[in-house]
């Protein structure tokens, strides 16, 4: 176990440099202290245009996801008491997709600004619900994998064939970005519409630390000592839901965020869920920014999508943790 | 004061009453063994009793607010689960959590209660052990000491002892009988007769879910109710390092 | 590579036109199945000579000429349904489903095949080789110095020519040896692309885009639904550069007809717009 504010400070800082390196790499070559500097003074030059308009938001992108899918994965294993527990793994991210395809769609999107968002929140309240009544109050691997499978399958189905149905030529070809996220070319406005749900998803998720603590003890243990566990479940679902239907709906799904990060922090942090609450959001933070500098630095002229990298390095560590929690199944 | 006062108190699991009609208060100063045969529905009233199952009657910890009944009353339920792989110093401080303030750190005071629970339980050098790699009595005595630390007036217990090793078993009831000597009050069940008629002020013996016995150890372990409630038969004497209590024969 | 395409359908065509002229003088039943094939052929096709077009001519995106095609039958470009006319010449594009090309050479059905026009000297070609596979030599010839003369209107040298990039799904950009490229030039612009050292067709980065500083960016249309492609030249960094911005659509340059120059046009009064 690391000091906790050790780890708070080296986390920070960990993302504070990552994010000023997602500002300086581009296709872009620019000269760091200029396009510093145009970021700070602003003005109408191509630079400013460049660093505020189209850098700043992709970074700032990055640590909102990467933030709310750190968070959302270990408030969900702190529930599940489940180290598998993942927005992506389980389908939540593909279902906030699905929300988040139709909205675009339908047109709904255009029409008012929070309907895209929104969506894709109840995309996600759906796929959560279900996980949580298919994997009853202590889910286990078998259960929570299989219920995430059919899930994942369903909604990804569902949304090749939303986008297949579009009267638009290029939606079909979109399928990859909402199955593996990507921050290309996003702007102000995704992070407008994105910011409000990660940052209140997120507090409310933050705020279910001293429960997730308790249930370290069991339900019974955990009710004994005040914890709602009605209330706790609510929290968790529209907390989850809201960051990461807000973070789908403008990067599409990412995975593996949620596994990797808590699992990488867990030791750091004496493995108490409420510690791993924040360090995780931080952790995810730091995460997102560096697979997304080496999307832009390993193919730069690919749109490589963020997923593929998180799965490159998430997927094995999965397979680990099946390798491990084996025991569990019958 | 009654710690614990249940009136009528059912649980029904379908049609049939798992706890019928139970009457039972519990004051300060008692340390009361919960005794009876497997699915007895020694679990059952305490779950009931804290409102963890739906009852009809009346329990005056059910009535409290969630915050105030953290404060009143321990428990330890029978499953011992602990879900990460915590330090045993972590686990046991899990059981200041109905004291702290949202978001405030561990004072001066819940340290100290930590630490006495801690070495009530012989665990001081285990502080920094991570508790899922401890043995399973070893994760049981960890589990008393963070209920121990909660510090509540009234201590519910399901079958703490169950796994310990002797030494430790006659510890840990010592540590209720103390605890209640001290004011506090203790509710816990046990499948140790011996243990029970050495270490409890008071023993309430439930059959088929209801309460068939209530008093004294003396009064409650007699032939009759030990034959017609756990089919045995048993030797005891008092002696000088207190009373003796041997089942013998299955009947 | 583009070149050799062109070389080889022409001989394509040349040998088409030999069978052809060997079976009969002129075509009867002329059946297209190629946008662009369909276009010129409707310009160029005696009454009655035109049997069928493709459904996309009747698409107000892709075509210019989406009225006169409400007069044809449509086909999907099936060889099934195509045989099913009876056609005695179809006309295809380069492009075409190597598949359905095959199945109709099994069926003896000739077939010419258009290559895509790269240039604006490529429209009036065009119309000379599908005017002679038609048999309308004579009406070819006559539209094919009517845009000539029009194109020389129109092209003008400004004394200042404004820097301007085409910009279209996924960040599409069109170099000069393109025929969007060429429209661009034609009405008095500077290619973007060219300072980027691209000839033909390629994406852009958005940066890169920002930073060559252009006039004008020149977008495409949207289509209705929605896509991620679309958004790219949407980008709010371009707001400013996209301000009065002329747009051009598929239907303006898809296809090597004489409707490019209401392209031209359009892309000269921008140009005349711009304060410089």
């Amino acid at each position: 176990m690391i000091a906790p504010r050790a780890l708070a400070l080296s986390l920070s800082a960990m993302v504070a440099a990552l994010f000023v390196a997602s500002l300086l790499i581009g296709p872009a070559a620019l000269p760091v202290g200029e396009s510093l500097a145009a970021l700070v003074a602003g003005g109408d030059g191509p630079l400013a245009l460049i660093m505020r308009e189209i850098r700043l938001p992709r970074a700032v992108l990055a640590v909102l996801i990467g933030a709310a899918l750190g968070l959302s994965g270990a408030a969900m294993q702190g529930y599940l008491r489940n180290p598998l527990a993942e927005p992506g793994l389980i389908g939540v991210s593909a279902s906030a997709a699905l929300g988040a395809v139709i909205a675009l769609q339908t047109g709904v999107a255009s029409a008012h600004v929070l309907a895209l968002p929104v969506a894709a929140l109840l995309g996600a309240v759906v796929a959560v619900g279900l996980i949580l009544g298919l994997a009853g109050p202590r889910g286990s691997s078998l259960t929570l994998i299989l219920a995430g499978v059919a899930i994942s399958a369903l909604a990804g189905a569902f949304t090749s064939l939303v986008l297949n149905l579009s009267p638009n030529p290029f939606a079909a070809s979109e399928i990859v970005f909402w199955m593996m996220g990507s921050l290309a070319d996003r702007s102000v406005l995704h992070v407008a519409i994105a910011a409000p749900f990660i940052l209140g998803g997120g507090a409310v998720l933050l705020a279910l630390g001293r429960g997730l603590d308790a249930l370290t003890l069991g339900e019974d243990a955990a009710a004994a000592m005040g914890v709602s566990l009605s209330q706790l479940r609510l929290m968790l679902v529209l907390g989850v839901a809201a960051v990461v239907g807000a973070s789908t709906a403008v990067a599409g799904a990412v995975g593996f965020v949620g596994l990797v990060v808590p699992h990488l922090l867990r030791r750091a942090v004496g493995a108490r869920p409420s510690r791993l609450l924040w360090a995780s959001a931080l952790g995810g933070a730091a995460m997102v920014l560096a697979a997304d500098i080496a999307v832009r630095l390993v193919l730069p002229e690919r749109d490589l999508k963020l997923g593929v990298v998180m799965a490159i390095v998430g997927a094995p560590l999965f397979l680990h943790l099946i390798y491990r929690t084996r025991g569990e199944f019958p | 004061m009654s710690l614990l006062d249940l009136h009528d108190l059912t649980v029904l699991r379908g049609d049939c009453p798992v706890v019928d009609h139970v009457r039972l208060t519990v004051i300060a100063g008692e340390c009361v063994g919960l005794i009876g045969p497997n699915g007895a529905g020694k679990t059952t009233l305490m779950r009931g009793a804290l409102g963890l199952e739906r009852f009809t009657g009346r329990s005056n910890l059910a009535a409290m607010s969630a915050a105030d009944r953290a404060r009143a009353v321990a428990f330890l339920p029978q499953s011992r689960q602990i879900a990460w792989p915590v330090d045993v110093e972590t686990l046991v401080a899990l059981g200041r959590l109905p004291w702290l303030p949202r978001g405030a750190k561990l004072g001066k005071a819940d340290r100290a209660a930590v630490d006495r629970a801690l070495h009530w339980l012989d665990l001081d050098g285990f502080r920094h052990r991570i508790a899922t790699q401890l043995s399973g009595g070893e994760q049981g005595r960890a589990l008393i000491a963070r209920a121990l630390a909660q510090e509540a007036p009234l201590l519910m217990a399901d079958e703490p002892v169950a796994g310990l090793d002797p030494a430790h078993q006659i510890a840990t009831m010592r540590v209720f009988a103390d605890l209640a000597a001290a004011g506090h009050a203790v509710l816990v069940s046990l499948h140790d007769l011996g243990l029970a008629a050495r270490h409890c002020t008071r023993l309430v013996l439930m059959h088929m879910g209801r309460i068939v016995a209530d008093g004294p150890p003396r009064a409650v372990l007699t032939p009759e109710n030990l034959a017609q409630v756990f089919r045995i038969s048993a030797w005891s004497a008092d002696t000088p390092q207190g009373p003796v209590f041997q089942p013998m024969e299955v009947l | 590579m583009q070149g050799s395409v062109r070389a080889s359908s022409v001989i394509a065509l040349l040998a088409a036109l030999w069978v052809g002229a060997a079976a009969a003088d002129t075509p009867r039943r002329v059946v297209s199945i190629n946008l662009c094939t369909d276009q010129l052929a409707m310009l160029l096709a005696a009454p009655g000579q035109l049997v069928s077009i493709s459904h996309l001519a009747r698409d107000p995106r892709s075509s210019a000429m989406v009225v006169e095609a409400a007069a044809y039958p449509i086909n999907r470009a099936s060889a099934e349904e195509v045989f099913l006319l009876a056609p005695d010449l179809v006309l295809a594009g380069s492009f075409t489903a190597p598949a359905t090309l095959a199945l109709l050479d099994r069926l003896g059905v000739p077939v010419v095949q258009l290559p895509p026009a790269a240039t604006l000297e490529d429209v009036g070609a065009h119309l000379r080789l599908i005017g002679t596979a038609l048999g309308r030599e004579a009406v070819a010839e006559e539209l094919a110095a009517q845009f000539e003369t029009e194109l020389a209107a129109l092209r003008v040298s400004p004394d200042h020519r404004p820097r301007a990039a085409l910009y279209g799904a996924n960040g599409y950009s069109s170099g000069v040896q393109s025929l969007p490229g060429q429209v661009l030039q034609a009405a008095g612009f500077d290619n973007v692309a060219t300072e980027l050292d691209m000839d033909g067709g390629g994406m852009i980065a958005l940066e890169q885009l920002i930073l060559a500083d252009p006039d004008l960016v020149i977008g495409g249309s949207r289509y209705p639904g929605h896509s991620r492609a679309e958004d790219v030249p949407r980008h709010p960094a371009l707001r400013e550069l996209r301000a009065g911005g002329a747009g051009l659509s598929d239907a303006d340059w898809v296809c090597g007809t004489p409707h490019v120059l209401q392209a031209v046009a359009r892309l000269v009064a921008a140009r005349e717009g711009l304060t410089p």
